[in-house]
């Protein structure tokens, strides 16, 4: 498989890559398909343990387990997406405008995502989730929102390591532009300590969904969501503890692969 | 005395901002809230008396000084959706008073168990070279960190209610009650808190000791022929335990966030609990309360870091 650069066989890349392309592979699948469907019940089935009919067993519906993570796993993979995109992108521009720049702004931007930097990020996603109200698209403004002060403080100290470097003094010697500067000349060679932040963010992402849909002030049915299946089932652990147990080691498993996944990269 | 004064300064400038943030956000909030308290019974009297009656008719500024003052005095206001009696308003405080201790408690178990394990451990593990120790614990910090508390709480509750019976799932006993029987039950939701935190601490400590054990400091004691013990507990740990007090402040706004998620799980009715169903409900003088609550325990924690860090280490202004 993958080698790293002294030869070396990287492991973490090799099992990173297959665990996290298999929850992709069938997080997106079950958007378009599933081997049952997620809502027909079936009352003869009701409890089914795990067999190779139903690889996770059946719920208290008789639903099989499988097809519904598939589902969960797709949807929280999909929140998770946007929410580092969309506070992600916030995060280049405001901490591109600051590092730069400096100034007040500067100042006033620095206080603002130090002080929220230093609460649990649970709290004021619950502020804004109170404020907007529960579903999906909360979720994803929500979180998108919560995430912003990290990414611009990542952004920021690279803008302001870079923007005294030589090359930079040089080009704007030349007349080149501030726009130029900041998102032609600097931004491509923070993509590299930016990334790692924006694994970190996707992981965190996940958690965050599904403990919000855990709590049940998440996404809300009929959108599958591997949060409230794990609260359905709670009540279910003393008869079918796979019900349970599947949809939070599919949890694990997402979030395991990813940091693989992104270690390897590191130390490649 | 001076950096003192500095930090209580903070402490109030901030105090003052997160209150003014909370209630400007939950002011700004759409919705009638009046005309959703009275639903069917709404007739344009009624709803003018009970706007008059919560003060909505006052503008802002005065709202806001009127809350903090009630605040200062113990009046939280009223809940939106729990009665007394029929018609009697709950107050807030009296709606939180009685959750409060079960918060408390869990936080205070979580603690100890975080500082007495995590010690030791981070101690042992900096102290052995021993591959396998090594080895075990990575992989145990590596696990805890992807696995979700929530989840980690229904494996505790499978693992030692289910199928080792050390506890029974949802046999919640009020404190009240019965005391000793109340923190029996606890244990286990302070474990599913303790567990992933303990698991960083520890590694904390043992990196923080490995970087004191390079320094010249350590190579002066052992050529005046302290012994390996003396070295380790006498000179490493003291100065290796700075950055770990700090850690372990944020660890306790945690505990008290995470303690949010874990009362849900074990069904404990503490102002995690409370606050959960009062953001699904949307009661927001009870959101707004709590939310102030939590974010001020966790800004007083933060204080008594600095306070106590300088301490420890006098050097610092």
């Amino acid at each position: 498989m993958k080698k790293a650069k002294n030869g070396k066989w990287n492991k973490y890349l090799t099992a990173g890559v297959i665990m996290t392309g298999l929850a992709l592979f069938l997080g997106v699948l079950g958007f378009f398909w599933t081997p049952y469907s997620t809502t027909a019940m079936s009352a003869a089935e009701k409890f089914a343990p795990p067999s190779l009919r139903h690889p996770f067993g059946t719920d208290n519906f008789g639903r099989d387990i499988f097809s519904r993570v598939m589902q969960g796993m797709g949807t929280s993979i999909l929140i998770s997406t946007l929410v580092v995109f969309f506070s992600g992108a916030a995060g280049i521009l405001l901490g591109a405008l600051t590092g730069y720049f400096g100034g007040l702004v500067d100042e006033v931007v620095m206080r603002i995502t130090d002080a929220l930097n230093g609460f649990p990020s649970i709290l004021l996603t619950l502020v804004i989730i109170s404020l907007l109200g529960t579903g999906m698209q909360n979720v994803i403004i929500s979180l998108g929102l919560v995430f912003v002060p990290s990414f611009v403080r990542i952004v920021r100290s690279e803008f302001i390591r870079l923007r005294d470097a030589d090359y930079i003094r040089r080009a704007r010697m030349m007349g080149v532009g501030n726009f130029r500067i900041l998102f032609i000349h600097i931004l491509p060679n923070i993509f590299s300590v930016f990334w790692v932040s924006v694994m970190i963010g996707f992981n965190n992402a996940i958690l965050a969904e599904s403990g919000m849909s855990y709590l049940g002030i998440g996404v809300q049915p009929p959108d599958a969501s591997l949060g409230k299946m794990l609260s359905d089932a709670q009540g279910y652990l003393q008869t079918a503890p796979w019900y349970a147990l599947a949809p939070g080691l599919t949890i694990v498993w997402v979030v395991l692969g990813f940091s693989l996944f992104s270690e390897g990269i590191r130390r490649r | 005395m001076k950096y003192v004064g500095k930090k209580i300064g903070t402490l109030i400038m901030t105090l003052f901002l997160v209150s003014a943030a909370a209630f400007l956000a939950f002011e700004i909030i759409p919705g009638d809230v009046v005309a959703s308290i009275l639903g069917t019974e709404a007739t344009p009297e009624r709803e003018e008396q009970l706007r008059e009656e919560l003060g909505f008719n006052d503008p802002p500024l005065v709202r806001y000084g009127k809350w903090v003052a009630g605040v200062f005095q113990g009046d939280f206001g009223v809940s939106y959706r729990y009665s007394k009696n029929m018609n009697e308003m709950m107050p807030v405080a009296e709606l939180i008073g009685d959750k409060l201790p079960v918060t408390l408690w869990l936080a205070a178990i979580s603690l100890v168990l975080i500082v007495v394990v995590s010690i030791p451990l981070g101690v042992l593990w900096a102290k052995s070279g021993n591959h396998l120790l090594d080895a075990a614990l990575g992989v145990i910090t590596q696990a805890s960190m992807a696995v979700p508390s929530f989840f980690l709480g229904i494996l505790v509750t499978w693992l030692f209610g289910i199928l080792f019976r050390f506890f029974r799932p949802g046999g919640y006993v009020s404190y009240q009650e019965n005391f000793p029987g109340f923190l029996g039950y606890l244990i286990f939701p302070a474990i599913s808190i303790a567990l992933p935190k303990v698991a960083m601490t520890a590694r904390f400590l043992r990196n923080s000791m490995l970087t004191e054990l390079g320094s010249d400091y350590v190579r002066t004691a052992y050529s005046k022929g302290c012994t390996k013990e003396r070295v380790m507990y006498g000179h490493v740990l003291r100065n290796a335990m700075m950055p770990v007090v700090t850690f372990l402040g944020m660890i306790v706004a945690e505990i008290v966030a995470g303690s949010i998620v874990i009362e849900q799980v074990f069904s404990l009715p503490g102002i995690g609990r409370l606050l959960i169903s009062s953001i699904s409900t949307r009661d927001f003088p009870v959101v707004e309360i709590l939310i102030l609550y939590i974010t001020f325990v966790v800004i007083f924690v933060y204080f008594l870091v600095d306070i106590l860090y300088k301490v420890i280490d006098p050097r610092i202004s």
